[in-house]
């Protein structure tokens, strides 16, 4: 039953086929052999879920109202604060964090009735394309647990593929939610920036940053985006639009669709050959369903990685100084004086590659250098944004890889940064421009690794991608679960 | 050589608003530790900041009674520095676009009005408050006070336009009563909801360019404000009539010792790394939003004095004590509306019972029936006096009290005239010497009459009346 989609698992619920403890006992069972194995879960709530899934099956005895995913188990990445529970941002600092308060994801995942079977695991404070950085370390990629999962949404990414839990929510700053989506075989969704609120949701890039659906069908990425989206008056980046119906988006016809390919993401040095002819097939699918196909350019692409490594850092070295030791989190032993005890605490509770960040963009925003970087950073992200508006006056959608290699080995890039930073080059630009992008399987390579297609939309436009990536899916179909040795 | 000092002031006013700036806390004062706070205002992670509409209206309004540009577009920055009392390790304020530039007061100096510039007027958030081991009985270690954090400021930049400590001192005055004026601040500088540093520097009289100037700190009222500044100009001209220099630095006031210390050195400043909030859109003020709270602006102290001064009969003194409080100077206007009579003496008797104005406890019908009971002779200046403390101790309307402890005074001369006749025949001696010349027993008489009368006559007409009858 592991193997079900959401939207089947909550039929099978709300049809009385299955009851919420049934569902959420079958899945605990499984976190609980398969988990030791990928580290998806770096929290797992066994006697919370359970007792959630009680009330939710008595709610339903008594013929209440009931949810869209009622009763249905799901995971969130440990970015999303969850009242009185555990949420660490996958960092040594905030290892016993319980905050009073629930993120306006984590509410309205609640409001719909779903089960809460714990926290996934993730880079530190969303900072990597690996899910290496974890202070909990590593997650590892259920197709092939020598690889990575991708990141900084790893956690989420192999849970959703390992059948771990029926959907997941992430964030994505700069491909976080894409591209672990593409590495481990599944749907993830990177909405337009102000679609869901970010009250509760760790900030790493506040103006990049988004929360969004990990799933394993197109089709139920737009149920759960239709459930986490929505204005909060707490969030004022929050955009006060309704929320379109996702899943009939989904079942919508391609034909006369114009899917847009720039020519700089194909031009791309290191792009695998794999990816390169799984693209191909996932155009085909688009063409022959009556898609067409539009070559286009986004002339400052080449720029995207650069300003995204400016403007990224600048707003974490000043979001990630609020943890200083002195309220919450973890606090260094010291017998010196403040000073001490704050620098002590961020130098034991911070990762390597969260100082690297926080030095990068420390520096970017002092006096004498901001206007060379963080101005200059500005101007070109304006250019970017400019280049999709022009794009999307000539096409519907775009599409391009999600990422340019298929999962690489743990280790493997570890110990140079840049290379790392280069796996994001095809989602990141998405993020500057503040537009929506999804990530859906369109192939294998020759070692059965997954290869996702990034399609991008213009803001506000998720309906579009929905009905593009559901014709990708339809026309290649890819197996539920990744086929975990001995699960 | 003579010396001149320039002066440049900067005022963190606290907006009188319900609740902080970024989120719903209550902003009051005086709280028990750590209450009035929530995750938004101890900076929890995850948690965002919410632009309390009230707070932008205050700084808008202060904006327009100061004469500024209220821009249309203004941004909120992070000023980015490490310390207990700040949750977030930043604080937002405005930095490159503040919401309102260019403006001006008007001051009184030298006999005449000086207009002093106003560069900008911005929005911020205050930061929590740091209580250290031994402060009060208990403490055994730093111990952090939330409740301030988030509650709404706003900071006046003057331009450097004033020359002298006076000048300053009566900017600071003007500024606070405008804010009070407008109730967007309580002007209360010794709880810290208006607090000024100091920008000050000399210069050889004449000269153009400005001198090296030191930023003063921690001055807790209009008085050390002003003995802050006559230290710092002196202490600056004798660093170069001794042939030094004056070294650009902060430097804190000691109230108690009289004079600036140093604080900080230009080297040790702080990289503050100010960038736009992205949490935080633009502030976008319209037109139609402008004109709306335009309407809200009061008449200011100065508008209030000049026209008191000019249009109610009365000195520029009285209308300056008056307009010291809108509250008293609104009262002031509702007596003399009641009753005209010398507005000279409503003036007065409203700067006499103003602590009973401001407590609200006695109303304008109080000092009118007052003033107009001793104008028309029903009441002595006693009486008076009497009467208006009977109403402030019993809530009671003054006539009524008149009647019921009996003080109206007798002014009718026929009503006085059997007494009187009384009086005189009870002492025939001394009224033949009356009448024989010694004019001085005149008050004799009255005095006797007044005994008779339980002091309820009225001693002018007993006067008249005796003088008819001893004549």
């Amino acid at each position: 039953m592991h193997e079900w989609t959401l939207q089947e698992a909550a039929r099978k619920v709300r049809d009385k086929e299955i009851s919420s403890r049934e569902l959420t006992r079958a899945l605990l069972d499984r976190i609980e052999r398969i988990n030791p194995k990928i580290n998806a879960y770096v929290t797992v709530l066994h006697d919370k879920a359970m007792a959630e899934a009680t009330a939710r099956d008595e709610t339903q005895a008594k013929g209440e109202a009931l949810g869209v995913l009622h009763g249905v188990p799901l995971g969130l990445k440990d970015i999303f604060c969850t009242r009185g529970i555990r949420t660490t941002c996958g960092s040594r600092i905030l290892s016993y964090f319980l905050p009073p308060y629930d993120a306006a994801v984590a509410e309205k995942v609640a409001a719909s009735g779903a089960v809460l079977l714990g926290k996934h695991n993730m880079d530190e404070f969303a900072m990597g394309s690996s899910t290496e950085t974890s202070h909990f370390g590593p997650t590892r990629n259920p197709w092939a647990t020598g690889r990575i999962p991708g990141g900084s949404s790893g956690g989420t990414a192999a849970a959703v593929a390992a059948g771990l839990c029926y959907a997941g929510v992430g964030t994505d700053t700069g491909g976080s939610i894409r591209q672990p989506a593409s590495l481990c075989g599944v749907v993830g969704v990177k909405p337009t920036y102000g679609r869901v609120s970010r009250y509760g949701m760790i900030a790493f890039a506040s103006s990049l940053d988004q929360g969004g659906p990990v799933t394993r069908t197109v089709p139920d990425a737009a149920m759960m985006l239709g459930v986490i989206a929505g204005h909060d008056r707490r969030d004022s980046t929050s955009v006060d639009l309704p929320v379109p119906d996702y899943p009939a988006a989904a079942e919508r016809p391609v034909k006369g669709m114009k899917v847009g390919l720039p020519r700089e993401y194909f031009e791309v040095e290191g792009l695998d050959p794999a990816v390169r002819g799984a693209m191909e097939k996932a155009l085909d699918a688009l063409v022959v369903q009556g898609a067409q196909a539009v070559e286009i350019s986004l002339p400052h692409t080449s720029f995207a990685v650069a300003t995204y490594y400016i403007i990224a850092p600048a707003e974490a070295s000043s979001n990630l100084a609020r943890y200083d030791g002195v309220r919450y989190g973890y606090r260094a032993k010291v017998a010196g004086g403040l000073i001490e005890m704050m620098s002590r605490t961020r130098a034991e509770g911070f990762g390597a590659e969260v100082k690297r960040r926080i030095m990068i963009g420390t520096y970017a925003l002092s006096a004498g250098y901001y206007e060379a970087y963080y101005g200059k950073a500005q101007k070109v992200r304006t250019l970017i944004r400019r280049d999709f508006d022009a794009a999307f006056a000539k096409v519907d959608a775009i599409l391009t890889p999600t990422s340019p290699t298929p999962a690489f080995r743990l280790g493997e890039k570890t110990g140079d940064p840049l290379t790392m930073y280069l796996s994001d080059i095809f989602t990141i630009p998405c993020n500057l421009a503040g537009i929506p992008g999804i990530s859906v399987p369109c192939g294998m390579s020759a070692e059965g690794l997954p290869i996702g297609a990034q399609l991008l939309a213009g803001h506000f436009r998720e309906e579009t991608l929905f009905t593009a990536a559901a014709a990708i899916e339809r026309a290649l179909p890819h197996p539920p679960v990744a086929p975990l040795e001995g699960a | 050589m003579e010396f001149e000092a320039v002066i440049g002031l900067e005022v963190h006013a606290q907006l009188s608003t319900q609740s902080k700036i970024f989120c719903a806390c209550s902003a009051a004062f005086g709280a028990p530790p750590n209450e009035n706070t929530c995750p938004v205002c101890t900076g929890m992670p995850g948690v965002l900041p919410v632009l309390n509409r009230k707070a932008v209206e205050f700084t808008i309004r202060t904006a327009l009674a100061t004469s500024c540009a209220v821009q249309s577009k203004s941004v909120f920055a992070r000023k980015n520095y490490f310390y207990p009392d700040l949750p977030k390790a930043y604080q937002i304020s405005q930095y490159e676009l503040p919401l309102a530039l260019a403006g001006h007061i008007d001051i009184e100096a030298d006999g005449g009005t000086k207009r002093i510039g106003i560069t900008r007027i911005h929005m911020e958030e205050d930061a929590g408050k740091l209580v250290h081991e031994g402060e009060f009985a208990g403490a055994q270690a730093s111990l952090a006070d939330l409740n301030r954090c988030s509650v709404p400021l706003m900071e006046i930049v003057s331009e450097p336009d004033m020359r002298t400590p006076e000048e300053g001192g009566a900017y600071l005055r003007r500024l606070r009563d405008i804010l009070v004026y407008l109730e967007v601040c309580d002007g209360n500088m010794e709880e810290g909801s208006f607090r000024c540093d100091a920008n000050v520097s000399v210069r050889p009289k004449g000269q153009k360019e400005f001198g090296t100037k030191a930023e003063l700190k921690n001055m807790n009222s209009f008085r050390n404000v002003e003995k802050a500044l006559e230290y710092e100009i002196r202490r600056q001209v004798e660093q170069i009539e001794d042939g030094g220099t004056v070294a650009q630095e902060t430097r804190l006031w000691d109230a108690a010792a009289n004079v600036t210390i140093p604080m900080r050195g230009k080297e040790e400043a702080h990289d503050y790394r100010y960038f736009p909030d992205p949490d935080l859109l633009p502030l976008i003020v319209d037109d139609a939003w402008i004109d709306a709270l335009r309407k809200t602006i009061p008449e200011l102290p100065a508008e209030k004095v000049a026209r008191l001064a000019s249009t109610c009969g009365i000195s520029r003194y009285d209308a300056e004590l008056l307009s010291s409080s809108r509250a008293l100077a609104d009262f002031f206007e509702a007596s003399v509306k009641i009753y005209g009579g010398n507005p000279k003496v409503s003036a007065n008797e409203c700067i006499h019972w103003k602590d009973a104005v401001a407590a609200g406890k006695i109303s304008p019908e109080t000092i009118a029936h007052a003033v107009e009971d001793r104008e028309t002779g029903k009441i002595s200046a006693t009486a008076s006096k009497t009467l208006v403390e009977l109403v402030i101790r019993t809530g009671k309307p003054l006539r009524q009290l008149r009647e019921e402890k009996g003080l109206s005074q007798v002014s009718d001369a026929g009503a006085l005239e059997e007494t009187v006749a009384k009086v005189i025949a009870a002492n025939p001696k001394e009224a033949e010497s009356y009448r024989n010349g010694k004019a001085g027993l005149l008050s004799f008489f009255v005095g006797q009459v007044m005994k008779e009368t339980k002091g309820k006559a009225n001693p002018k007409i007993v006067q008249e009346v005796l003088k008819k009858k001893l004549g």
